[in-house]
Formats: C-alpha cells, structure tokens, sequence
C-alpha cells in the first residue's frame, strides 16, 4: 500500500527545506510535526538516562488514525521515545522526562495522573518479546481480567481467540491454549504479545519493532493488521525495516543521536529527504 | 622438638630452593636474555624445585604428628615385664599408660610410682629423644634430596610449568577429599552407632513408638526399668514448634520481601536489609534465652490474665522465638528469588494498566513462586535442626500433643540430653542420640536437596 499524507495539513514547518541539506547541526527538526487531528503531542521532550541525554527537544504530533514509523540507527533513541509515551519510562529509576506530552489535550507527563489508566489506553508492544511465565491463554486473558472486560467465562473465550486471529497466531496455538506462553518461538512471543496489546483495545499502541523476529508471511499479517487498525487506533511504530515503514506508514520520523531530525509524509521522507543525514541513512539502507 | 619449628625450617628450605631452581634454570641457558630458549618461565623451575623440597617433608611431618605417640606407647608396653601387664584389664591398661606418660612428661601422677612405672616413663622418654632425632634427620634428608631433584630438573628441555600445574593439581585434590572424607566419616560413624542401637530397640519401635522415656536402668529391679524408645512424640513435638515457626516467619518474611524488592525506595533498601542482617547475625543462643526469660513468661503471664493455662515451656514461645528467627532468612531468599524475576515481566503487566500490586500477585508472585518455596523449604530444614532456642525455651517433657500451649521436647532438644553428663557409651540410652541424628540428618537432606532442585530449576527458567 501507498503512504498518504491525506491527514497532514499544511501548516509552517518548524524550519524552511531551503536552508538544508549542507547543514550538518540537527539542533531542530526538518519538515512538518504537527499534525491535522494530533492525538499525541509532544512537545520539547528531553530524556536523560543519569548523565546520557538520549532524547533531545524531540517535539512530535502523533495523528488520529494514522501510522507514524520512527527509524533511525541503532541506539538512536526511538525505543526511549516510544515509551515517553505511556510513560514506561518511570519503571527506570535512573531515566529523567522533562518535557510536554499531551493525550487528547491532557498533560501526562503530569505527576498528579494516573499512569494506569493512561497504559490502558496507550498500549505498547516491546522490542523482545517479554510474555508472561504462565500459559497462552492466561497471557491473553490477563488484561480483559484486571480490567473487567468481559463477564463471562465464554466471553472472555472469544476475546482470546480473536484477539490470537488479528496477531495470525490462533491457528498455531489453538490445540495448546495451555501450553506455557515462554515456550513458544521467538516469532510467536513476539505475536503472543501483539494479541496480549490488542485485548484490552488500546486507543493508541506503541509498537517496537513488532516484527523483527518474524518470517514475511507473519510479517504481512502484522502489516495488515497495522493498516486494518488504523481505521479505529493511532499507531506509532518503530523499524529498521525501510520497506515496512514505506508500506504501513503516513507517516515517518527520523531520529538520529537523541534528534529527531526529519519527520515528513512517508512519501516525502523516502523520495525527497530534505535532510542530509536523513537522506544518508535512507540511501546507505536502499542502496 | 617442637613441629612448629619444623614448619619453619621446611619453609624456608622451600623457599631457598625456589631461588636456587630459578637461578639455575636462568644460568643454564646463559643468563636473562636467553630464557625464551627455556620451556617454561624460570620462576616454574623454581616452584618446581620448591614443591620437591617441600611437599615430601610436610607430607612426613603430618603422619609422624599423627602416629608418634601411638607408636612410642606401642614400644613402651612392649617392653614392660610380663608379671605386670599379665593380668590387667583393658582400663587399667590405659591407666597405667598415662602414668607412664605423665611421668615421662614431669606431670604428676595418680597416686604413688611404682618402679616399675619410672623405668617405663624412663624408657618413653628416651624412645621420644630418638624419634626427635630421626624426624629431623629424616627431614633434612627429604629436604635436601628434593632441592637436588628440583635443581637438578632445571633443564630448558624440562616441561617444568606443566608439571608444577599437575602438582598443584593434585594438592587441590588432596584438600578436596579431605573435606568429602570428613563428611563421609561423620555420616557413617553415625550410620554404625544407630545400627548398634537398632540392635538392641527394634526400628519399628523407634519410628512408630509413642512413648519416650529413655532410662535404663543399672539394676534390673530398679524404677524407670523399662527404657522406651518411641520417638513419635519426639518427631511431632519438632513438627509443632516448626510449624509455629514458619507459621510467623513465612507471612512476615514473604511481605517485607516484597515490600524490599518493589515498593521500598532505595533509600530504606539500604539501611532495612542491613538490619534484617544483623537480625540474621544474633547468635542462637541470645534468641534462646529471649525466648526463655522474656517470652515464655510474658505469654504465661498473658495466658493467666485471660484464664489459659500456658506452660512455662511452652511450644508457643520457643516457636515463635524460632519464627523471628527465621525471618531474615525466607526474606532474604524470597527478596533474591523476586529480584530475578526480570524487569521485562513487570513493563509486559504495566503497559496493559496493570496496577503494582495487580502485577506483583498475578505475575511476579506466580512467577517467583518455585523460587519461593524452594527458600521456605530450605528455611524449614534450618527450624527442624535447630537446637539452641530449643534446648533453652522448650521443655524435656516427650508430651504427644498438637496444643502449642503445652510444653513438648523436640529431637534436638533430646540429643542434647542424652549426650549431656557422664554417659556409658554403649548403651541403648547413648546410642539412641545417634539413632535421632539420623533420622534429623535425612530428613533435613531430603529437604536440602528438594529445595535446592526447585530453586535451581527455577534459575534456569530465566537465565
Ligand atoms: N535502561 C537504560 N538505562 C540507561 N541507558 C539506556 C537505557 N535504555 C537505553 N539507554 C540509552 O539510551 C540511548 C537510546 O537507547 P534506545 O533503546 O532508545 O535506542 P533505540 O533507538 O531503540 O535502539 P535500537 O534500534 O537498537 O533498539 C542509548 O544510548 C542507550 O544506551
Ligand atoms: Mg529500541
């Protein structure tokens, strides 16, 4: 599928193209970061993790129903970015957000909020598959069950089921529902986690690099998924696949060494970088 | 000649031929620059040279430790006029011996010396000034061939750094079997004085019996004649004092783990588990008499203003006195076992909107349970075998009874008893303490190696 910049308004860019491409400093951000029906809204976010400043004044507009991929080189901070989001970030006693980050005009970054409901309704999906020690189907069923999702054991059933179709892996497991969750294979963990996100219905999910342990079949599952989603959710990505952010993407955001140095229509990013390290990147991966 | 002295004088000798293997394995070849043409680096022809001189000369100093008395004794007798070792009992034997070398040594005897005894301690002492002598000629020539062997081995040719690794190999050895042999020995002394003991009571009556009273009696027509040997009330009066114990310790221990591994700031974490270490430092016997002068008249205090008649030895106190201390014990294990659950489980529950204590009951407790129980397992071997709070705050009493607020004797608690005081060593009462050792030692082993399994298989699933 093509990338579309339907969503994205013509708004000023924070920096004019005109001046670029010879300028190496990436002190601020090349082409457009907001968006037409933003429902995230970064704004001058720094993370340090002690004295490493991994995020650096990165301000971004997440967009209603649509796909944003973050990429960038290994190390470069997307992962870090990703879970400023649903501020994961807390769990890392050494990690500092300073910054604006807003859900549907609410301030998160706000100590006085309550970080649960907020994940309930950012999920996120994690670069290694981390599923539960306990058996597939209780992976599933343990978000609806925290949260009272279903009120029948039935109900719940079917949760878990469709939940285990959207990720493509009911098939594989659905004659070992019992079976552990860790003794699957890296790939399906890494689906396993995918339908554990998808259960509680988030509004918006975080993925880190969802597919990069899986073979292209189960990868075209997830892309479709992705794209099928987004009718309902707002979905940021991260890959280090230029052709999966070519493929599900509106949107793309490169980061480079804590900077998020171009973001632009997906379309823009990969046919006409504005910026040289951006453009870099892209070529060095296209060849 | 004292073997301290010895000691020293082989050490030095090592040392001198460790200079003199490393000099000439240097000279040989024709100074420092040409040591590449050596096999190995001059300091190994030096160590090898120093084992030579050393380890055969220690080895000789041990057993001469170990056997010289017994040998000079062996001679000394032997040369004693038949009229006085005719007739002479085993004991008095004995007796007359350390006479004999109490005399030889200058110490006073028992009662007066006869001639016979001073011409043996005479004889001892001479018998000692020779062995003196042939240890240290012995020595010195053990010295002294291996510096020759040592030296003489300092040949560029010579593999010398293989060599002294396979020595060293072999002393490693040596000091491992001694640790296994020593624990072999303990375990089959005690596996042969039971089996004497079950000579003489029948095993079926000392596992399944329900009354203990060990007397034997001197004379047949004696009170307390008839000895029984039951330990049931022995094994339950454990049982009960252990379960008080892990009934305080495992709720207490298991919360403040948690509360340590996932709520407490960095800050309390440090100065809280130092605490509970100390906790875990207190000797046993400061908790025996706390449980035994404060607690167990507090409860029977307690027990009088709400009209129960607690013991003044009751199971209650010595069990809760051992619960306390068993505390630091599961905390510690349990806060190790929660610890390692990896932090990528806690992120999984918390990016669905898990709350903490949603994620700690649905997926870390679960997760650390195998963990968890491995330590509590482990904790109850420690309550079944421990004996200082017991012998202190428990009674002597062998009550078959579940009621904590009687007062019940535990096996350790009756080891202690029957071993205590002047005691005949063959006798049903003595050998019975063998009988309980192992009967405790199994059961605690058992309960090591099962609990040792569930942890180690636990490790495995994360690492
Ligand atoms: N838990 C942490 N503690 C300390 N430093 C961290 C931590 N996580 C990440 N960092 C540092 O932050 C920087 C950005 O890391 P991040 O994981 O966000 O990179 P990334 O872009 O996701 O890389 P990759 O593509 O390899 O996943 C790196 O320099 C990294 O060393
Ligand atoms: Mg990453």
């Amino acid at each position: 599928m093509n990338a579309s910049a339907e969503a994205i308004a013509a708004k000023p860019s924070t920096v004019t193209a005109d001046k670029l491409g010879q300028d190496q400093s990436t002190a601020t951000t090349v082409g457009e970061i907001t968006s037409a029906n933003p429902r995230m809204r970064c704004r001058e976010v720094n993370v340090w993790y002690d004295d490493n400043h991994a995020i650096k004044d990165v301000s971004l507009d997440i967009g209603q129903n649509e796909v944003i991929s973050m990429i960038g080189p290994s190390g470069c901070g997307k992962s870090t970015f990703l879970r400023c989001l649903n501020r994961m970030n807390d769990t890392i006693s050494t990690a500092r957000v300073e910054g604006s980050i807003q859900l549907d005009d609410q301030e998160i970054q706000d100590k006085s909020i309550d970080v649960v409901p907020l994940r309930a309704r950012v999920g996120m999906v994690f670069q290694k598959p981390n599923p539960f020690p306990k058996s597939i189907y209780e992976n599933i069923a343990y978000g609806p069950r925290i949260h009272g999702l279903t009120n029948s054991r039935a109900e719940l059933d079917e949760l878990v089921e469709t939940s285990l179709q959207r990720a493509g892996l009911w098939k594989e497991v659905k004659d070992r529902l019992d079976a552990s969750g860790t003794s699957l294979s890296g790939g399906q963990q890494q689906r396993l986690c995918i339908a554990r996100t998808l259960s509680v219905s988030p509004e918006v999910i975080l993925m880190d690099e969802p597919c990069s342990a899986l073979d292209p079949i189960a990868t075209a599952i997830i892309e479709e998924l992705i794209d099928e989603l987004r009718a309902q959710y707002t979905i940021a990505i991260v890959t280090h696949s230029m052709q999966q952010a070519a493929r599900v993407s509106q949107r793309t955001a490169y980061f480079h060494l804590g900077d998020l140095v171009e973001v632009g229509t997906t379309d823009d990013i990969f046919n006409q970088p504005q910026h040289k390290l951006t453009e870099d990147y892209i070529t060095g991966r296209f060849g | 000649m004292s073997p301290t002295l010895l000691l020293f004088v082989v050490l030095a000798a090592m040392a001198l031929a460790y200079h003199l293997g490393r000099k000439r394995a240097i000279r040989v070849v024709g100074g420092v620059s040409q040591i590449n043409r050596l096999h190995s680096l001059p300091a190994y022809y030096g160590y090898y040279a120093a084992l030579w001189a050393g380890l055969p000369a220690l080895l000789l100093l041990l057993f001469w430790i170990g056997l010289q008395e017994q040998i000079l004794t062996a001679l000394t007798v032997a040369e004693l006029p038949p009229e006085v070792t005719a007739d002479l009992s085993e004991g008095r034997l004995s007796l007359l011996i350390s006479d004999i070398r109490s005399v030889a040594t200058g110490n006073i005897s028992s009662g007066e010396i006869s001639p016979e005894v001073a011409a043996a301690a005479e004889h001892y002492h001479r018998l000692e000034g020779i062995a003196d002598l042939a240890l240290w000629g012995l020595i010195a020539a053990l010295v002294l061939a291996g510096t020759a062997w040592g030296w003489q081995h300092a040949k560029p040719s010579f593999r010398a750094r293989n060599r002294v690794e396979s020595i060293m190999m072999l002393v490693l050895i040596l000091f491992s079997s001694i640790a296994i042999l020593t624990t072999l020995g303990i375990v089959l002394s005690v596996l042969f004085e039971s089996i004497r003991f079950f000579q003489k009571v029948p095993w079926t009556e000392f596992l399944f019996g329900t009354k203990w009273s060990p007397q034997i009696a001197l004379r047949a027509e004696q009170v307390g004649a008839s000895g029984a040997f039951g330990a049931i009330p022995l094994f339950t009066g454990t049982l009960l004092i252990s379960f008080i114990a892990m009934l305080l310790a495992v709720p207490i221990g298991l919360l403040s783990a948690v509360y340590l591994a996932e709520y407490a700031p960095r800050k309390v974490r440090s100065w809280a588990k130092p605490v509970l270490e100390i906790l875990a430092g207190i000797p046993t016997v400061v908790y025996g008499f706390f449980a035994a002068l404060t607690v167990a008249p507090f409860l029977r205090g307690f027990g009088e203003s709400v009209g129960l008649d607690i013991a003044s030895q009751s199971a209650l106190a010595a069990g809760l006195v051992m619960g306390i201390m068993i505390i630091p014990f599961v905390s510690s294990l349990s806060e190790d076992v929660i610890n390692s659950v990896p932090q990528a489980m806690r992120d999984g529950s918390y990016a669905l909107g898990a709350t903490q204590s949603e994620t700690i009951r649905r997926v870390i407790f679960p997760a650390a349970l195998p963990g968890i129980v491995g330590g509590v397992l482990l904790a109850v071997s420690r309550a079944i075998g421990e004996t200082m709070i017991v012998v202190m705050a428990a009674g002597l009493a062998a009550n078959l009874t579940a009621n904590p607020l009687e007062s019940v004797t535990t096996v350790t608690v009756q080891i202690v008893t029957l071993l205590t005081g002047d005691q005949e060593f063959d006798s049903a009462k003595t050998l019975a303490a063998f009988a309980l050792g192992l009967t405790l030692f199994v059961v605690t082993l058992i309960l090591n190696v099962i609990a040792l399994h569930i942890v180690r298989k636990y490790r495995e699933q994360y690492d």
